[in-house]
Parts: structure tokens; C-alpha cells; sequence
């Protein structure tokens, strides 16, 4: 199953690689991961997202909460959680396409933030299937670019991820 | 009052506030100005190896002999990459060590300089945790950390790679009393309902057996163990790292178990009903084949420091986190505030089936054998030594005889890479044990291939006058490879014969030692006692065994515990 992991690191030089490397050394998968300070600089808040048995996951927790720099770890899909990602697509946008991209655009809730005689750069926020739904309504050929984040997460309401 | 010293002198000094009586170490260019400090006190003392592997061994079985924090003191680049196997040795056996490395100066960090290999980098993924010092003010509080980290929760090596400015750079020394980690605190007691849980399991037992492993040696929690399996006269069982844990002597020890275990001892934990598994993690080496493992329907205790030990391999029912000695306290206690629950009557049954399974006698070898049997060998030492030696090994046959025919009655004697395997770890792991036991006799059993990857430390011995009794199971070839070779390989011996041998008494006696060569069976317990004579003398005693003999019982890979091969 998918698992979101979000979890609380020191913020100091290395602590991603440690990750990283607890990642590939033990051949768990990783999805995407995202890293940046939070409010408070000595601390760095990081999002995974992984694919495993419950088996795998119970593991990937564990040996994550080994890390000497990690603070806090939670596995968000222990309870509600709320998914967002971000995602920038250039498209080619001509003639009678342009009109249908910007109306796919709207229907996405994306906006448009860069415009030229030939393509649109949409900007895109949502879950990651939201993403990926949006690329597959958008025509192959017509893509011409994407960047995506990777998934951050928070848990609804009262759950909360701090030390 | 604080007052300013140099990096390479607040070093040493951090050394000297946690009590480090002796380091391990080889110079070079990145670490001279602290070997410079090193030369001008007396309190650290330094040995020097002949290779860094040795060095980071002989710190380890220092650490495993003495339960105190060993340490090791290497240069950067080539020093660093030949201390990996001896960290690696140390990180799968959860050994508390604390290696400083030297470093390029800052300004060179990342430029291919001379000596320069990206030390943080190689040694991440086999060390408990590892620093970089870029800054002097942090020199102190880093190391108060290594040493926090290495000796706490489940120990691990730690290692801190020191710039060689930062060693020139002043600072004021102050070195803090104590260290809190927000993001490390690793947990003591016991869950108090789990612990009852336990407690109801196990009185309600028929078929019980306590499995016990390296982490009861690394606790020193063998006193609070033998209590609780003789309260309750369960059977009992060590790993090859927990060996010692509980006394071998002891009439409810059924040996070790695992791949080479005893038949009984791998019966009993096929079968039984409920098994208390102490600081050991069902490795692939100890319970051959998890799913074969399952099969059977058994609850499972599992005491640990480590949550990720827990359900790694094999799925328990109560799992207990927290520190051997203080979980294995709390449960006698309870166990003890209701007695009546428990009695000896309903295990005679399991202690019957027992007596069964000893009686298949799977250690049996032949003793009248005309060429000397590695196990008799074993077995004389253990009767020369009354049983009190340290005994260090190497890894293959031999060290497979060293577990199951020296019988072990104390925690930390028995000294050995488990968890790695590494060949060459046997002679500078027995300095380390002799320089923390300085009175003690100490053993280093090995084969003629293992001692070849460190034999360049007799030289280190000779210098610090180390008189250790070097056993060499000498069978012409790499005898466990021989062994797979014979058993699963169609008998092809492909590169496991040793040609060329050296003539070992001689190799001794140049290195200015004594050397013994013994090919008769009736010469090993005479020869056993003139080298024990021979108190301030390293003996290098060349045994020359049977070529043919196998370690038996054997758990082929992949297998289940109960398919054993048996002579
Ligand atoms: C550094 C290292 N290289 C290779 C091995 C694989 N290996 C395991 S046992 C063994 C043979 C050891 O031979 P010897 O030291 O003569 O002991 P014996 O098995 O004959 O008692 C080898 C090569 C290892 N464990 N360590």
C-alpha cells in the first residue's frame, strides 16, 4: 500500500543523505520526498511517500526513528491527513488548442503563469492522483515540460507534528 | 575557568574526562598534531597496530572484554578506508566504539586532496552515527556526543572525523558533564502490561524455551538472566554472540542453537510452545528459514532495546522494548508475586523430550582418530584453562568449534565477529582483550587463512609484550568453504585449498616469539600446558588437523531449524 511518512529532522548537513541511504540500503521504495526547514531553522520537516506491505511500512518507521537526527516520525495514513503537491506543466498551445487547454486548466483549478505565442505554463495544486489525472487529460504530444514537488502532508484537525 | 587550547589538545583531553585509559591507533599526516598531544601526557595510553583494521578490532575486543567504550585513532583517507571492516565488525555486533579519523583541512574538503576520501560518506551506512567537526567550539560537545551515543540504547560504533586545522584552531575547553538530544533518548523500561502479559504466557507454559542473545552480553544482564531460567527451570539457549549469557556448565543449557547448533537446542525452539526471546533478533543464521520458522504454532516474547528488532523476521506476540536487564528485573518480580501459578511438575514432560533429543549426542567426533580432531583441541584448551581463558576467534570451522566445545560459564569471554564474519579479526581482537585483562589468558583460536589477514600484528604484540596463545586449527584449507564445497558444490574445492604455507613456527619465532608445531593427537594437552607456562610468551601453536573433518550438526541455507545434517 501507498504511505505518506512525514517526520521532524534535525536540520543539519547530511541528515538527508541518512535517509536516503537508509532508503536504498535496506531496497525500500521511495515514491517522492520532500525536504525544507520549518518555522524553527534547526529543524527540517520532510515528507515520504513509499509503497510497501504493513510489514515493510512498520520497518520504514522504525528504522527511520533509528536516525540519531530524527526527531519525530508519523505515518499520516494512520489516521486523516490531507495530501497537496504541486505541479508545473508547460504545454504547446496553438490555434484552437489554446482555448480547450485554459478551459482544462480551469476545470483543474489550475492557473496560468506564463504565456507565449505557443505554449502556457499552468500551475497545478492538488493530491498527486489529481496531478496525474490532469496529465492524462492533456494530450502526450502536447507536453512539453513538467516539474512536480512530490507530495507534502499534514493531518487533519488535531493531529499535529511538532516536538 | 576555562582556557584556551588547541583542537588536537581538547581532544585528548576529552579522552582523559571519560576515563580512556588506552587508544588504538596508526598516525598520519592528518592527524599529527594530535599524536603530538598524545606524545606530550601519560594518561591515554596509545598502542600501535600494524593496519588500521587492527587497530579498530583490537579497540573492539577491548570493548567486548571490559565493557568500556574502545577507541581507535586513524588517518584520513587510506587509514580510514582500511578502519571500514573493523567498523563494520563492530556496527553488526552492536559493539561500543568511538573512532576518530583525521581529515584535509577545511579548505581542501572537496577539492580531491591529497588523502582526502569522503569519510562521513563511506562510513555512514556502518556506524551507529557519525559527525563531521567543522567547527572547534563544537570539538567537545561532538565527542561527549560519540561517546553518549556509542555506549547508550543499543551500542554501536560512532565515529568523528576531525579536520586537520580544527586540530591547530583554538578554543576555550569545557567539557559538559552531561548531554540531552532531543532527537535521541533511547528508552529503559519496560511496558508494565506487556511485561505482564509475558508474565502470563510463561506461567501458563508446557513446551517454554528462553533464547537468549548478544544483547544480554552487551547489558551485562547474564546475572538477571540466570535468575529467571533457573526460577523457573525453563531450558535455555545462547546464539553464537550470547554465548556465555548463561552458563554452559549448567544442566538447563541445551547449547547453542542455529545453523551449527545443537540438535536439542534447535529442536526445543522448532517446537516449543512458548519461546522468550532476550536480546537477540532471529537472524538468518539462527532460525534458518522464517516461514519454515512459523510453520510452527508457538507465542513469542520478545525482550529487546531495539524496536526495530522486533518483527523484523519473525512475527511476536509480546514484544517488550526496552533495556534487558531492567525488563528481565521487572518480570522476575512479577513472576515471583504470584508463584503458585507456576510449577516444575508440568515441564517434566518437555524436559524429557529433551533428554531424547541429547541423547542423539550430535557434538560426537571421533576420538581415537591417529590425526589430531579440531575439536579435541577445543576441548583440551577448555580443560587446561579449568574454562577461564578469553577466547577470541576468526571466522570459519574453527570458530564453529570454539562455540560449541569451549563451554563458556561467564559473559564476555567468548569473543567473536558474528554478525560480519570477518576473517582477521581474531589476533587483534585477543590484544584488545589482553590489554583490558592484562592478568588474564587469553586464546585466540583460528584457521590457517584467517590468521594470514592480520598476522602482521605479532609484530604489535611483540612490541607491547602481549603473551596470548595463538591456536591455529591448521587444515590446509579455508575449511568452511571446504565444507559448502563438499556438501552443495559436488565436492569441486574451487581456490579453498591453502598452498604455500608459510612454516608458522618459524613466522613465529622471527616476529621474536615462541612456536609450537603439534600433529599428535597425544601431544595437545602437554602442549597446551607448556605454552599456558609460558606466561609473559605469545605461543603460536600450529595444530595440524584432520583436513576432511565437518562442523556438525548443520542447518543447510534456506532451510528450516529441525533439517539438520547430523554425523
Ligand atoms: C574477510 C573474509 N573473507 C572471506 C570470508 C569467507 N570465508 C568464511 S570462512 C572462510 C574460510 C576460513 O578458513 P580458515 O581460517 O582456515 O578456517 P577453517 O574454516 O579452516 O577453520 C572464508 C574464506 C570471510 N568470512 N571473511
Amino acid at each position: 500500500m501507498r504511505h505518506i511518512i512525514s517526520l521532524l529532522m534535525e536540520n543539519e548537513a547530511g541528515a538527508l543523505s541518512r535517509v536516503a541511504g537508509l532508503f536504498s540500503a535496506r531496497a525500500y521504495n521511495i515514491e517522492s520526498l520532500t525536504v525544507a526547514p520549518t518555522e524553527d531553522a534547526t529543524l527540517s520537516r520532510m515528507t515520504l511517500v513509499t509503497v510497501g506491505s504493513d510489514d515493510v511500512i512498520e520497518q520504514i518507521t522504525k528504522q527511520l526513528n533509528k536516525l540519531i537526527e530524527v526527531v519525530k516520525v508519523v505515518d499520516l495514513n494512520d489516521g486523516d491527513h490531507i495530501e497537496r503537491e504541486l505541479m508545473l506543466v508547460k504545454v504547446r498551445a496553438t490555434g484552437a488548442d489554446r482555448e480547450e487547454i485554459k478551459r482544462l486548466a480551469d476545470i483543474f483549478r489550475g492557473s496560468i503563469i506564463d504565456v507565449t505565442s505557443k505554449s502556457y505554463t499552468i500551475e497545478l495544486t492538488g493530491t498527486s492522483s489529481k496531478l496525474d489525472a490532469f496529465i492524462d487529460a492533456i494530450e502526450r504530444s502536447a507536453i512539453l515540460e513538467t516539474v512536480r514537488t512530490g507530495a507534502s502532508g499534514i493531518g487533519r484537525g488535531d493531529r499535529i507534528l511538532k516536538v | 575557568m576555562s582556557v584556551e587550547l588547541n583542537g588536537a589538545e581538547i581532544t585528548v583531553r576529552c579522552l582523559q574526562e571519560e576515563g580512556i585509559d588506552c587508544i588504538f591507533g596508526y598516525p598520519g599526516g592528518a592527524v599529527l598534531f594530535l599524536y603530538d598531544e598524545l606524545f606530550k601526557q601519560d594518561k591515554v595510553r596509545h598502542i600501535l597496530v600494524r593496519h588500521e583494521q587492527a587497530a579498530v578490532h583490537a579497540a573492539d575486543g577491548y570493548a567486548r572484554s571490559s565493557n568500556k567504550v574502545g577507541v581507535a585513532l586513524v588517518t584520513s583517507g587510506p587509514g580510514v578506508t582500511n578502519a571500514v571492516t573493523g567498523i563494520a565488525t563492530a556496527y553488526l555486533d552492536s559493539i561500543p566504539l568511538v573512532v576518530i579519523s583525521g581529515q584535509v583541512p577545511r579548505a581542501a574538503i572537496g577539492l580531491d586532496a591529497f588523502q582526502e576520501v569522503d569519510t562521513v560518506g563511506i562510513t555512514r551506512p556502518c556506524v551507529k552515527h557519525n559527525f563531521l567537526v567543522k567547527d572547534i567550539t563544537e570539538l567537545a560537545e561532538t565527542i561527549k556526543k560519540a561517546f553518549y551515543i556509542a555506549s547508550t540504547g543499543r551500542p554501536g560504533p560512532v565515529l568523528v572525523d576531525i579536520p586537520k586545522d580544527v586540530t591547530q584552531q583554538t578554543a576555550r575547553f569545557v567539557y559538559p558533564d552531561s548531554i540531552h538530544m532531543r532527537s535521541y533518548n533511547p528508552v529503559v523500561k519496560g511496558h508494565s502490561r506487556q511485561i505482564k502479559k509475558a508474565a502470563q504466557l510463561i506461567s501458563k507454559a508446557k513446551r517454554p524455551v528462553v533464547y537468549a542473545g548478544g544483547g544480554i552480553i552487551l547489558s551485562d544482564a547474564s546475572s538477571q538472566l540466570t535468575e529467571l531460567v533457573q526460577m523457573l527451570n525453563f531450558p535455555c539457549t545462547n546464539t553464537l554472540m550470547g554465548l556465555g549469557g548463561y552458563p554452559a556448565t549448567d544442566k538447563q543449557f541445551v547449547g547453542m542453537l542455529g545453523m551449527h547448533g545443537t540438535y536439542e537446542a534447535n529442536m526445543a525452539m522448532q517446537y516449543c510452545d512458548v519461546l522468550v526471546a532476550v536480546g537477540a533478533r532471529f537472524d538468518d543464521r539462527v532460525i534458518g528459514n522464517p516461514k519454515h520458522f512459523s510453520n510452527e504454532n508457538r507465542k513469542i516474547i520478545h525482550i529487546d532495546i531495539d524496536p526495530s528488532s522486533i518483527s523484523k523476521r519473525v512475527k511476536v506476540d509480546v514484544p517488550i522494548v526496552g533495556s534487558v536487564p531492567d525488563v528481565l528485573k521487572e518480570l522476575i518480580d512479577v513472576l515471583k508475586a504470584d508463584k503458585e501459578k507456576f510449577s516444575h511438575e508440568t515441564l517434566k514432560e518437555w524436559w524429557e523430550q529433551i533428554a531424547l533429543w541429547r541423547e542423539r549426542d550430535c557434538l560426537k567426533y571421533d576420538r581415537d582418530s591417529a590425526i589430531i580432531k579440531p575439536q579435541m583441541v577445543v576441548e583440551q584448551l577448555y580443560n587446561v584453562t579449568k574454562g577461564n581463558a578469553f577466547v577470541t576467534s576468526d571466522v570459519g570451522q574453527h570458530q564453529m568449534w570454539a562455540a560449541q566445545f569451549y563451554k563458556f560459564d561467564k559473559p564476555r569471554r567468548w569473543i567473536n565477529s558474528g554478525g560480519l564474519g570477518t576473517m582477521g579479526f581474531g589476533l587483534p581482537a585477543a590484544m584488545g582483550v589482553q590489554i583490558a585483562n592484562p592478568k588474564a589468558k587469553v586464546a585466540c583460536i583460528t584457521g590457517e587463512a584467517s590468521i594470514q589477514m592480520c598476522i602482521q600484528e605479532l609484530s604489535t604484540c611483540k612490541q607491547y609484550k602481549l603473551p596470548l596463545k595463538i591456536i591455529n586449527l591448521n587444515n590446509r584449507y579455508m575449511g568452511m568453504v571446504r565444507q559448502w564445497q563438499e556438501f552443495f558444490h559436488g565436492n569441486r574445492y574451487a581456490e579453498s585449498y591453502m598452498d604455500a604455507l608459510p612454516d608458522f613456527t618459524k613466522l613465529a619465532e622471527s616476529y621474536g616469539h615462541v612456536g609450537m608445531q603439534i600433529e599428535k593427537p597425544g601431544d595437545i594437552e602437554d602442549a597446551l600446558k607448556e605454552a599456558f607456562k609460558l606466561k609473559d610468551r605469545l605461543v603460536f601453536m600450529d595444530f595440524i588437523t584432520d583436513q576432511t573433518e565437518n562442523v556438525f550438526p548443520m542447518v543447510p541455507g534456506g532451510k528450516g531449524l529441525s533439517e539438520m545434517i547430523l554425523v
